[in-house]
């Protein structure tokens, strides 16, 4: 498992590429990546980020374990940066690698709900200068029901 | 004595991110009422426990949790990762 939350910018296309190469019992790889949205008709100018330092780590690294075991998953990459991001910049990746697709892409849907809901991160959208907390909706809590 | 970090909307209100914090409390739940009692900033941010979450030592946990041994207790709005 390879987990990073980091300020940085990631290369998606070199570390999807690299995360595909190299296994002889995968069969299937899928990667997500997830990017900043202005739902405000160009009002959005920034979203800040916010974690827990040490929890997060923590929280993604066991809820890949879990995915990793459910789905029998070979390998699993998450990214997910903070800090100030502008408007179509990637926010975060997850890459499952499996030997049949459908644990594959089933890895990656686990991991992203989890992400979604129980990862200390915060957002704040920066709407026509104004700051507004992100408020976190009731169908991605309602989407870990499904598992 | 315990650390008390907090974070997004909970820290603006509380106006710090971190303090230490003596307590007679046994849960997480008497730790808040005692806050509550302590400033009217505590009361403000914590009217709403739906609206709040809470991690000991970095791992997220109920409201009736015990915190007899817990080093850092944090609380947070609903998280909006991904």
């Amino acid at each position: 498992m390879k987990i990073s939350v980091q300020a940085e910018p990631f290369d998606y296309g070199a570390l999807s590429n690299a995360f595909a190469q190299g296994h002889t019992h995968v069969g299937a790889v899928v990667t997500f990546c997830g990017i900043v949205r202005d739902d405000d008709l160009g009002g959005l100018s920034t979203m800040e980020i916010e974690h827990y330092p040490g929890m997060t780590e923590k929280a993604i690294r066991a809820h890949a374990k879990t995915a990793k075991d459910r789905f029998s998953l070979a390998e699993v990459l998450v990214i997910h940066r903070y800090g100030s991001l502008k408007p179509g910049e990637m926010i975060m990746m997850v890459a499952t690698a499996a030997p049949h697709r459908n644990d594959a892409f089933k890895g990656a849907e686990f991991l992203m709900d989890y992400l979604k809901s129980r990862a200390p991160f915060w957002k704040k959208e920066i709407v026509n200068g104004e700051p507004r907390w992100v408020d976190a909706k009731p169908e991605d809590e309602d989407a870990l029901s499904r598992w | 004595m315990i650390e008390l970090v907090y974070f997004a909307w909970v820290r603006e209100r509380i106006g710090e991110a971190r303090e230490s914090h003596e307590t007679n409390a046994k849960t997480v739940h008497d730790l808040i009422e005692e806050l509550k009692q302590k400033e009217e900033r505590y009361a403000v941010t914590f009217s709403d426990l739906s609206a709040i979450r809470v991690a000991i030592d970095q791992d997220l946990v109920d409201m009736d949790s015990s915190i007899e041994n817990a080093k850092e207790v944090a609380f947070f709005p609903p998280m909006t990762g991904g």
